[in-house]
């Protein structure tokens, strides 16, 4: 049924179709919409779950690491300092394999202080053995944590996800949203089935110790399950198309690239603005087209590279830096493109909140057609 | 043995790590000197040094570091740590 849904409140109404049995967060802008909407749902007795208040977001994750042990479907939610206060629990969540849900509402990270968007903060949890999606919209955004669920939870992959989505510019915005019924979603998530579970009967212990003789195969495994989890998102993916007619089988997403010269690489709603951008410069005589990269973890390295293969040139769009290197994205596109001569430029864009317009697009493409990149885009120079 | 999922462990399983393996000082016990006074069996962090049949006390060398906590305080310096060749 669409409904015109605030962003947060469009997740949080995604989340509670997902029956999760236990939620703890901490709330933190801009994600705090979500769980103060979950935790009225818990109090309304519209949602049959425990809702765990704690006293930060490292209790907050500590705490569903317990509840998906003790084999509960579990849920949380973050965002910027909160996220990178989880950074020693998100391993251990994945080491232990536990397949928590959790939605970041993407922030910029301190200091300076920011409550503004961009995306460093799950960027830099890439190596955490999360699954990581990205939202271009609101329907992408409540959509992607049925998916990350059913992905998560599969025995072959056993590993958690984040759903993220870019704080404010689609947290708070009103949207029209194909919103679900629980008999839908009943129907493509199956109940959570634990791999282990935690049984005072019959005791075990969880993440154990590992000496040098098995911790680098203990880390190979890890790998496997987050490469081997693509085939499980494509399945996944394509059968919610069937069912429900968005299909998210496929990691990357092409708009007007098959026969683009110049190919624009971006992640999150920035695509949108980017399709918009390209429709205007198709109307120009311009060649260009886009790739959305709506997986980031695992990284669709194949994917990218066939996408990419009959471009000229390929700017990247990166709300995150790896400081002292490049944008995380740019990385990963230079190497799936290792080997072939297609130029990759990187764009450092929106940090921070700085919007990013149609004109910024257009000028970026204006740069890589001069072989100008590997930039921070739009710097004010008169305050450097 | 095959890697567990997730490194899950039933309780026990602390006994497959063999830590005699990190000794470079081995004890040796001296008959002779022992007294049988049972402090380096309460004072082993290991728990390894246990009572033998034959009522002495040795320690199990499949688990001994060779933290040398026993030879240190045996009252009648019945314990030496010896380097071992391996």
């Amino acid at each position: 049924m669409m409904e015109i849904t605030e962003g947060s409140h469009a997740v949080a109404d995604a989340v509670r179709l997902c029956r999760p049995q236990v939620i703890s967060a901490y709330p933190i802008t801009p994600q705090t919409h979500i769980v103060e909407a979950l935790a009225e749902m818990v109090a309304n007795c519209q949602l049959d779950a425990e809702y765990i208040t704690v006293e930060n977001e490292l209790s907050a994750l500590s705490a569903c690491i317990g509840a998906s042990a003790a084999g509960s479907r579990t849920y949380s939610a973050t965002t910027s300092q909160g996220l990178a206060l989880m950074f020693e629990v998100c391993f251990n969540a994945a080491g232990m394999r536990l397949p928590i849900v959790m939605s970041i509402a993407n922030r910029a990270l301190g200091a300076p202080l920011s409550i503004w968007n961009d995306q460093q903060d799950s960027i830099s949890l890439r190596d955490s053995g999360w699954l990581q999606f990205y939202a271009e919209d609101n329907q992408e955004a409540t959509d992607l944590h049925y998916l990350a669920y059913r992905v998560a939870e599969d025995h072959s992959v056993l590993l958690p996800a984040f759903v993220c989505f870019d704080g404010f510019i689609l947290s708070h915005t009103y949207e029209p949203i194909d919103m679900l019924s629980q008999e839908d979603i009943d129907k493509f998530l199956p109940k959570f089935t634990p791999y282990e579970r935690l049984d005072a009967a019959d005791p075990i212990s969880f993440g154990m110790y590992a000496t040098p003789d098995y911790y680098l195969e203990f880390r190979y495994e890890m790998d496997r399950a987050l490469k081997g989890s693509k085939a499980i998102i494509q399945k996944a993916g394509k059968e919610f198309g069937q069912m429900f007619g968005r299909d998210y089988s496929a990691m990357v997403e092409g708009y007007r690239l098959e026969d683009a010269e110049t190919a624009i690489v971006a992640v999150g709603s920035i695509c949108g603005t980017t399709k918009d951008a390209i429709d205007e410069m198709r109307d120009e005589g311009k060649k260009v087209g886009l790739l959305k990269i709506r997986v980031f973890r695992p990284f669709p390295t194949e994917d990218v590279a066939k996408a990419l293969a009959h471009v000229k040139r390929v700017a990247v769009l990166d709300k995150n830096i790896s400081l002292g290197a490049k944008g995380a994205v740019a990385l990963e596109v230079k190497d799936a493109l290792y080997g072939s001569s297609i130029p990759v430029k990187d764009y450092i864009i929106g940090l921070g909140g700085r919007d990013v317009r149609k004109k910024d697009i257009k000028a970026i493409v204006a740069l890589i057609e001069k072989g100008e990149g590997d930039m921070f885009y739009g710097l004010r120079r008169e305050v450097l | 043995m095959s890697l567990a999922v997730g490194c899950r462990a039933r309780p026990g399983k602390s006994r497959d790590n063999k830590t005699g393996s990190w000794r470079v000082f081995k004890p040796s016990f001296n008959r002779e000197k022992c007294t049988q006074c049972g402090l380096c069996v309460t004072l082993c962090p290991e728990g390894c040094v246990h009572e033998t049949e034959e009522g002495f006390v040795a320690p199990d060398y499949t688990y001994c570091k060779g933290c040398g906590i026993c030879a240190e305080e045996c009252p009648g310096e019945a314990i030496e740590m010896k380097q071992e060749e391996k």
